[in-house]
């Protein structure tokens, strides 16, 4: 009893007791897999029969067209949603918070919700939007111009053009509430300093606002490489299922799912992760040093 | 006559604000509609026979000749497992929201009060977690899962997702505002470390319980991929999983699916408008303190 009434008091005990939990998970569901996916990607994985086969996963995947297609079509993805999702939802932020516009409450909870939804559905909402059909609401818009019905997500540009404005439709509300948040620790004094010296919208936007949003823009990035790079749901939804005309819409995590759920070959799908794994840690790295991370603090 | 100068700019001023405030306004709501519109178009869908959709695809349509509540009332009466999937995702939810966030706080409340030997270590790991992709770890989870036989269970799902690493950076956060005094004051008073984590800290960071809590539920409750992985039996589907599986144009499939779609986002919306506050302080934390 009295040991027990110790450690409760214990002030040397109460934290390890504490991060208990988050080291069990830890080393179950994050180090035991991560070790198991690196050891795999070096063998061939069938039922009942692993083999040590070195690095030829890897060198397999340097000849792998299919997976070509999947780099190539997740950094286009990725690229895309960069130039559309970082600089348009950082100048509605800016406006927004411009006391200019009413009702501003109103407005971010209509652009917020989109978010709110699950990728099942909204997926499923612009596959059907997006449907080939003469009926369906791209179809409409063209037809409003004289122009003939197109078969939308069967040709690679204008699918990109669906996952675009699907990307475009779920994050520019959330992006920018993020760059508002970024906003609102900006000091006001900065503005009101530029105010006396004479600047106007476009100097202060350019020599304040951007500047003192870099954490923000760098964060924003940040997650905006990942979700992009990650990209699976989207094209699962969009194509209804992971196979789509050509691969089109197969993308890294698309055909690390071929590989290791739907053909069940684990080794080679451990190495197309891998690759990714690295591709990421990479992009993390420059960005700890854009933000100065490794500087030393003054 | 300079008086009336002035007055006239003041004017000018005045009435150029007014523009602009008219143009901005009316911007974003262009912009909210257009938002708004693919939630509007559907919502009128779903008053309408299924068979519609897979004829003609989702677009606006306003013929109201053709609508009724047939659709609605096929969710709610008819012969099907939707609501068995509405249960399962609630209660999945309600579960994994309770443990994320009294693991995650207690995790966090051990990284924040305490100054202790692996304390950086600790965190380094936490922040580990967050750089890698789930998509990457989703493979070899998977064969984890399958080793430990709980594939097709609610553990299973749950489990893997408790200790999440964002929500444990968002509570240090919280509680390394909080001074330390209180926790002195509490030992001054002969509670035990837990007794003061739960009955003085706790009440304290509420507000980052309903921010963090909210976030959670959401991921939760339209969380497919991993669910997707790990359930096998229909029953035990849960509403993302169950409404992708209506995608075939095949008896009244399409007819559920459209009001189940509706009928799903409408708990999300719900939450979202009443705690609106506490959604957007959870979300946008990452973005300030990077």
């Amino acid at each position: 009893m009295g040991k027990v009434k110790k450690l409760l008091f214990s002030q040397k005990v109460a934290p390890y007791l504490f991060i208990l939990p988050f080291l069990l998970s830890f080393l179950l569901f994050w180090a035991y897999p991560m070790f198991s996916t690196i050891k795999m990607s070096f063998q061939s994985v069938l039922p009942g029969q692993v083999e040590w086969i070195g690095f030829k996963n890897y060198t397999k995947l340097l000849k792998d067209s299919a997976f070509h297609t999947a780099m190539l079509n997740s950094f286009e993805y990725m690229i895309g949603t960069l130039v559309l999702l970082i600089p348009f939802p950082m100048l509605f932020a800016c406006l927004m918070e411009s006391r200019l516009v009413k009702a501003k409450g109103f407005f971010k909870a209509c652009l917020y919700l989109p978010a709110l939804t699950s990728i099942v559905v909204s997926g499923m909402l612009f596959r059907l939007m997006f449907s080939e059909l003469g009926g369906s609401q791209m179809n409409q818009l063209l037809a409003l111009f004289d122009m003939a019905p197109i078969k939308w997500l069967k040709i690679k540009s204008t699918s990109y053009f669906a996952l675009f404005v699907l990307a475009c439709w779920r994050w520019t509300g959330v992006n920018m509430l993020y760059f508002i948040a970024g906003l609102k620790g900006i000091d006001d004094t900065f503005y009101e300093a530029a105010e006396i010296d004479g600047a106007n919208a476009r100097q202060k936007f350019r020599y304040i606002t951007m500047p003192l949003l870099k954490p923000t823009t760098i964060y924003v990035l940040t997650i905006s490489i990942y979700a992009g790079l990650a990209m699976f749901m989207e094209s699962y939804m969009l194509w209804a299922g992971n196979a789509s005309p050509n691969n089109i819409g197969l993308t890294i995590v698309g055909y690390l799912y071929r590989r290791g759920i739907e053909k069940n070959q684990l080794g080679y799908a451990s190495a197309v992760g891998l690759v990714l794994l690295i591709i990421a840690l990479i992009i993390n790295v420059i960005q700890l040093k854009l933000n100065g991370t490794f500087k030393k603090e003054e | 006559m300079a008086e009336v100068v002035i007055q006239k700019d003041k004017m000018d001023v005045s009435v150029k604000k007014k523009i602009q405030t008219v143009i901005a306004t009316g911007f974003f709501m262009l912009l909210s509609l257009l938002v708004v519109f693919p939630f509007i178009i559907s919502f009128i869908a779903s008053f309408r026979p299924g068979r519609d959709l897979i004829r003609n695809g989702l677009a606006l349509n306003l013929d109201f000749s053709t609508m009724s509540l047939h659709n609605y009332e096929y969710l709610f009466t008819g012969d099907h497992s939707y609501f068995v999937w509405f249960k399962n995702s609630i209660l999945i939810t309600f579960v994994s929201v309770f443990l994320t966030l009294i693991v995650c706080y207690f995790v966090a409340y051990g990284l924040a009060m305490y100054n202790f030997k692996l304390n950086n270590l600790l965190f380094f790991l936490v922040i580990a977690t967050m750089m890698v992709p789930f998509e990457i770890l989703m493979l070899p989870l998977y064969q984890e899962i399958i080793d430990l036989h709980l594939t097709d269970t609610y553990a299973g799902v749950i489990l893997p997702g408790i200790c999440s690493a964002s929500t444990i950076f968002f509570f240090r956060q919280y509680l390394q505002g909080l001074p330390t005094t209180l926790l002195d004051a509490g030992r001054i008073d002969g509670a035990t470390e837990f007794g003061i984590a739960i009955k003085i800290i706790m009440p304290i960071a509420k507000p980052a319980f309903a921010a963090m809590g909210i976030l959670c539920a959401m991921g939760s409750w339209n969380n497919m991929l991993w669910p997707m992985l790990v359930f096998r039996s229909a029953s035990h589907f849960t509403l993302p999983i169950g409404l992708n599986g209506l995608l075939t144009p095949y008896d009244n499939n399409y007819n559920l699916l459209i009001a189940g779609s509706m009928f799903a986002i409408l708990p999300v919306f719900i939450v979202f408008l009443c705690f609106q506050r506490y959604f957007i302080e959870g979300m946008s934390a990452g973005a300030v303190k990077g």
